[in-house]
């Protein structure tokens, strides 16, 4: 069992990794890693992993469940039995249940879903190493296979919390931070049509603070949308360099 | 009225590409006098048309399109088939026998099983069906030899080259005939396994370096590379 | 859910909406009427009755005795679970809970147990060792839109009117003695959610009104006004100035309800 910390923002309002309140998780993205999948993209957020796969547009099986009209998305999100310190069942978690209903609903307004009519898409979203933030990571990750899919969409779909945490209203919390705090705001934005497409709490906040929270979450998820462009170009960027320099 | 991409940029979804008097072409979408891109790819802008040239698609059935597809059942008067599209397309057997369907005297599967490769067209498709095949015109059927790959559909132009440059290039060095389904299966069908495999690495190339210039030559090079090194390792 | 409701309904309400009315002559600020009956089931330690225009739940609260949690040994525990029962709606199908029930019944959860409604420390039998356990089981038995006010609201009064059992520690072993205790309550949440439609804002949606919106709101207020609970759901989306909206929204309503329910 880990022991409850002693601070967890220090006297010059360093946290406990070091960082600044408004300063997110070191963060790595790699788009278009699994061959199986149409669309894939990896993430790590601090020590999250987290992996994101996309299959189809395809027809729905069982085919009462596809829409007439439109494509119907389902989203499994899961976690590794070791992904946490204490070894987590296989068996889906009532949490694993609502985080795969409000990750779905994040991504639902970013799809041109009318294109595509009786198809469906599956999202299989693993996290192999959990520590805070799961679900926001794995909805950066999950819209970049969508996009790595060829799935049209109206923008990205980006996300990340903020919190309070001893008084000072902090961004990206990480698990300890999560458990000990005193609030946690979990957004999930598509910042070029100004839209939150996911949006909890859990915690106290004053409406002041709950209004700063949202602010300071929608400032990371912007800096985290640059990583998402640069993780997709990536791969075509290089190439046309690499053209370049031997021409 | 500006357009905020040079030409050829790799643009992602969401990214705000013209404002004002424009037209939304191809992967891209319309809001509020704003042109976005819809899809990975590259921005282009003709005569007031923005497109956006996908690097990651998937294939949509059009009427006529000639794709190359991978029987999957035997039904009760015809045969489901994958064309690597949103929807199985279906190739009914009076289109196959060219006379109607006789359940007891005719045995689908003898005609074509699953796991048969044809080549086949899109006859019909709309919103509310799966799209239907028809193999009725030379040079649709059954595939019994080659091997097949899949590029990116939108990549297909690419293969082809300007005036078709680039596969003529391609099956003359590499000495295959070479069959391109719009839907971005690609059969090769070579003397020896090895010219297939020759072809296929370039047509690979080709879709890994799409969205660069000076393609053709490329590739060009770089099969008169391999085939010195193949001849080298015969030695 | 989008074949349940004709083109014409859906364009009488989206017109509606425009006009800032809608169809049972309520504002878009307005909830429906609210009627709350406790103690309904006396089997129950404790139970509630909620009647929002024709949403029906009822809530039963069990107190038992069990361990705690590891990592909270002076704390009694919590749990919450939502049944959404077939004969609520033709749209519930019997099984185990779907998305939709687990969905509603940690929302509620959230509301009750972010605002420390229950003092958990006073459920302690032996801290480390046994403590009691609430189990607060949340049934709707008519579904006309807005579960979720609906849930929070028969959940909070049901806690309120259950009775926990006395006991006493004789020789290490508990015996229950006669008489109870009411369940230590430290704060009252209230939930308000908004749907979003065309772009308004709009108070306790009912059936159809949820199957025109593109998405909804709920936020858990406490005593003083914070806020301890926050889920957006649906298919659609917020900007960051309707949140802000809403937030302001749900404050007015709060302090409505909190005066006409005496909480």
């Amino acid at each position: 069992m880990s022991e409850k910390p002693e601070k967890l923002i220090d006297k010059k309002g360093f946290r406990l990794d070091g960082r600044k309140p408004d300063e997110l998780r070191p963060i790595k993205i790699e788009v278009g890693i699994l061959s199986n999948a149409d669309g894939s993209a990896y993430i790590e957020q601090g020590k999250n992993k987290i992996l994101a796969a996309a299959f189809g547009p395809k027809e729905m099986h069982p085919k009462h469940l596809s829409l007439p009209d439109r494509m119907v998305l389902r989203c499994r999100y899961h976690m590794a039995p070791f992904s946490v310190q204490e070894r987590k069942s296989p068996a889906p978690s009532r949490r694993e249940v609502e985080l795969s209903k409000v990750i779905r609903e994040s991504l639902e307004p970013s799809v041109f879903v009318e294109y595509y009519p009786r198809t469906g898409v599956d999202i299989f979203i693993e996290v192999l190493q959990a520590d805070g933030g799961t679900r926001c990571a794995s909805i950066t990750a999950a819209s970049l296979a969508l996009a790595d899919a060829g799935i049209p969409m109206r923008d990205l779909v980006v996300a990340c919390a903020a919190g309070k945490v001893e008084n000072t209203v902090v961004l990206d919390l990480m698990d300890t931070e999560d458990k000990v705090g005193s609030a946690d705001v979990p957004l999930a934005f598509m910042p070029n049509l100004n839209a939150v497409t996911l949006l909890q709490m859990d915690g106290i906040l004053t409406p002041e603070e709950f209004e700063k929270a949202v602010n300071l979450a929608m400032e990371g998820c912007k800096k985290i949308y640059t990583l998402q462009k640069e993780a997709l170009k990536t791969k075509y960027i290089a190439i046309q360099q690499e053209e370049e320099v031997e021409e | 009225m500006p357009t905020f991409f040079e030409k050829k940029q790799v643009v992602t979804p969401g990214e705000l590409l013209a404002e004002g008097d424009y037209l939304a072409g191809e992967n891209t979408y319309a809001e509020d006098n704003k042109i976005y891109a819809s899809r990975i790819g590259l921005a282009d802008c003709d005569n007031k048309k923005v497109n956006v040239v996908a690097l990651r698609a998937f294939y949509f059935p059009k009427v006529g399109d000639m794709v190359i597809g991978t029987v999957l059942e035997v039904g009760f008067n015809g045969w489901t088939v994958d064309i690597k599209a949103p929807y199985t397309a279906l190739l009914r057997a009076s289109d196959v026998l060219s006379r109607p369907y006789k359940p007891q005297n005719d045995e689908l599967s003898q005609v074509l099983n699953g796991g048969d490769l044809i080549v086949a067209k899109i006859a019909s498709y709309d919103r509310a069906h799966d799209p239907q095949l028809t193999v009725g015109e030379p040079g649709l059927g059954k595939i019994t030899r080659g091997q097949i790959m899949k590029v990116t559909p939108t990549k297909i132009p690419r293969v082809i080259g300007r005036k078709g440059s680039m596969i003529s290039m391609i099956k003359q060095e590499a000495g295959c005939q070479i069959i391109l389904g719009i839907n971005g299966v690609i059969l090769v069908t070579g003397k020896t396994p090895e010219d297939e495999e020759l072809a296929m690495m370039a047509i690979q190339k080709i879709e890994e370096e799409s969205h660069t210039s000076g393609l053709t030559d490329r590739i060009t090079q770089f099969l008169k590379e391999e085939k010195a090194k193949r001849e080298e390792n015969k030695k | 859910m989008s074949s349940l409701i004709t083109r014409v309904r859906l364009k009488q309400i989206e017109q509606l909406i425009e006009k800032g009315k809608r169809l049972d002559e309520r504002g878009l600020g307005d909830y429906r009427e609210i009627k709350i009956e406790q103690g309904v089931i006396e089997k129950a330690e404790g139970s509630a009755r909620v009647l929002l225009g024709k949403t029906e739940v009822l809530v039963g609260v069990k107190v038992e005795t069990g361990t705690p949690f590891p990592d909270t040994p002076n704390d009694g525990v919590l749990t919450v679970n939502a049944e959404l029962v077939p004969l609520a709606s033709p749209s519930f199908e019997p099984g185990p809970p779907d998305e939709n029930s687990i969905e509603l019944a940690r929302i509620v959860d959230r509301g009750i147990r972010e605002s420390k409604a229950i003092d958990t420390e006073k459920l302690v039998i032996e801290a480390g060792k046994k403590v009691f356990v609430v189990f607060v089981d949340i049934y709707v038995l008519n579904h006309d839109g807005n579960l979720i006010d609906a849930s929070a609201l028969a959940a909070v009064a049901a806690l309120r009117n259950t009775k926990m059992p006395n006991y006493e520690v004789k020789d290490g072993e508990v015996k229950i003695k006669q008489g109870y205790t009411s369940l230590p309550m430290k704060d009252q949440p209230i939930t308000v959610t908004l749907g979003k439609i065309n772009g308004k804002l709009i108070v306790d949606p009912w059936l159809e009104e949820e199957q025109v919106m593109d998405a909804r709101i709920s936020m858990a207020i406490n005593d003083k006004g914070n806020i301890c609970a926050i889920q957006k759901g649906g298919m659609g989306y917020f900007t960051p100035q309707q949140i802000l909206e809403a937030s302001k929204i749900v404050q007015e309503k709060v302090a409505e309800l909190r005066k006409k329910m005496d909480w």
